[in-house]
């Protein structure tokens, strides 16, 4: 099932992978498969430039950075990929939060582990957005500037413990039905840097699960906590998949370029889809009174999430907008003195390579 | 930001008897840095022994817009692959 790829919690065995990984796989195996039919090589010196890029997108070929594009098509992968890289170094914050009181020595570990790999999902991405033709400096300029956006969902608060299993539970697993299609988008080196990030995804979503897991079924004090944490990242994650099909401006271009595989509320149900029968394992409750199995669309039915509140946030008046800018402009002010010695001593050590060539 | 940090493009050769391979790039002020953010950024997962880091400047590329004209000597010499000739029945070893 679309997703739902981790074992279940006691005795599973390890099956071949069906699932998220396996949709990645299959997305990794499409792009092997595509360029090994593109025998296509660049357009003829007389040939219609739109024409062309057409006709790549269409045949499921990758448009590379040297390629001619529609600076439209430029303009939407470039705001597209760094508001997902700006997003995955906001993302550290929350749960950076909890890993100088992680219960253990063990989560701690693995805490740190995930943080680190959302920095380096933040690292692949800007890597990507550069090969578009827009310098690190000038990304990293429009995140501090608050002219580019990141996920709303980092604007909330992590109160508990919980809070940090229901991120990797919820958040991630939101961001992976989020991401899953992109692996297939066709500008080649964002479905490539995609490819690299669902696979990692697949841990911090399963390490989430397992904090969850493991409170649910405590002391009843843990479990009121992981319950609670779910009460509150429930529609925060459904609203991950931004507004509704009907309000949601760039999508139907997007998806003529094959940036984008299925619209917002495709992928929300997915997810919610997806949660229901986890959350039952959990033992814990999803907190939608209106939730149900509707056998004629073979699919729950649900609670939408609360879109104003949503357009609030992004609009900068979420519980922790102001709190994230500032931590950020802080800890890139706070690094100057490095960048400005790494420099100073490449420069130094450049100077004295030279005076012994010479 | 004071001054602009060089690019470097990262190659990772993931086993040994294997090319190193293109994984993507990264800023960093030297080669030594470069490699080390490198080992951070692409092998968290043992995806590699041995690393390359090239700075992004010193790669000279052949622009894709000239490709047909650029890879053209090769598109009629068929006669380069194996394929293009007819063996005769019954000849092995060849
Ligand atoms: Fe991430
Ligand atoms: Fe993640």
């Amino acid at each position: 099932m679309y997703g739902n790829d981790f074992s279940a919690p006691d005795g599973a065995t390890d099956e071949a992978p069906g699932g998220l990984l396996g949709e990645v796989e299959a997305a990794e195996a499409e792009l092997r498969a595509a360029a090994a039919r593109g025998r296509r090589g660049g357009p003829a010196p007389d040939e219609d430039l739109a024409a062309y890029f057409a006709e790549v997108v269409d045949a499921e070929q990758k448009i590379e950075p040297r390629d001619w594009m529609p600076d439209a098509y430029r303009r939407t992968l470039i705001r597209q990929i760094a508001q997902h890289a700006h997003s995955e170094i906001i993302g550290m914050q929350p749960e950076g939060n909890w890993i100088s009181r992680a219960p253990s020595l063990k989560r701690k570990a693995i805490l740190l582990a995930k943080v680190q790999d959302e920095a380096g999902h933040g690292l692949y991405l800007y890597a990507a957005a550069e090969t578009l033709g827009i310098s690190r400096d000038e990304l990293v300029q429009l995140l501090l500037d608050g002219r580019q956006k990141y996920s709303s969902i980092f604007n909330y608060p992590t109160l508990s413990w919980a809070d940090v299993g229901a991120i990797g539970w919820l958040v991630d697993g939101a961001a992976i039905v989020n991401q899953v299609p992109l692996c297939r988008c066709s500008y080649g080196p964002y479905a490539r840097a995609m490819i690299r990030v669902c696979k990692e995804e697949s841990f911090h979503q399963r390490q989430g699960y397992e904090i969850l897991h493991t409170l649910a079924h405590g002391t009843p004090a843990q479990q009121a906590m992981a319950q609670d944490a779910v009460d509150r990242w429930w529609y925060p994650s459904l609203a991950m998949f931004g507004p509704p099909d009907g309000d949601s401006t760039h999508s139907a271009q997007s998806m003529a370029w094959k940036i984008k595989r299925f619209s917002n509320d495709d992928l929300r149900q997915r997810f919610v889809d997806m949660c229901v029968q986890q959350a039952e394992i959990l033992g814990l409750r999803i907190p939608d009174a209106d939730l149900r199995w509707n056998d004629e669309r073979q699919a729950y039915d649900y609670t939408q999430p609360d879109y104003d509140e949503l357009m609030q946030v992004i609009s900068g008046n979420g519980p922790c907008n102001r709190e994230r800018m500032a931590h950020r402009r802080a800890a890139h002010a706070d690094g100057t003195w490095v960048r400005e010695a790494a420099a100073a001593y490449a420069a130094k050590r450049a100077g004295q390579k030279e005076t012994v060539a010479a | 930001m004071t001054q602009h940090t060089p690019l470097w493009e990262v190659f990772v050769r993931a086993r040994r008897g294997l090319s190193h391979t293109h994984v993507g790039s990264l800023h960093a002020p030297d080669a030594e840095l470069a490699l080390r953010n490198a080992r951070d950024l692409y092998t968290r997962r043992q995806e590699g022994v041995s690393i390359w880091v090239v700075p992004a400047g010193a790669i000279t590329a052949s622009s894709p817009d000239e490709k047909d004209a650029f890879f053209d000597p090769a598109a009629d010499k068929v006669y380069r692959h194996p394929t293009f000739y007819e063996v005769p029945d019954g000849v092995a070893h060849l």
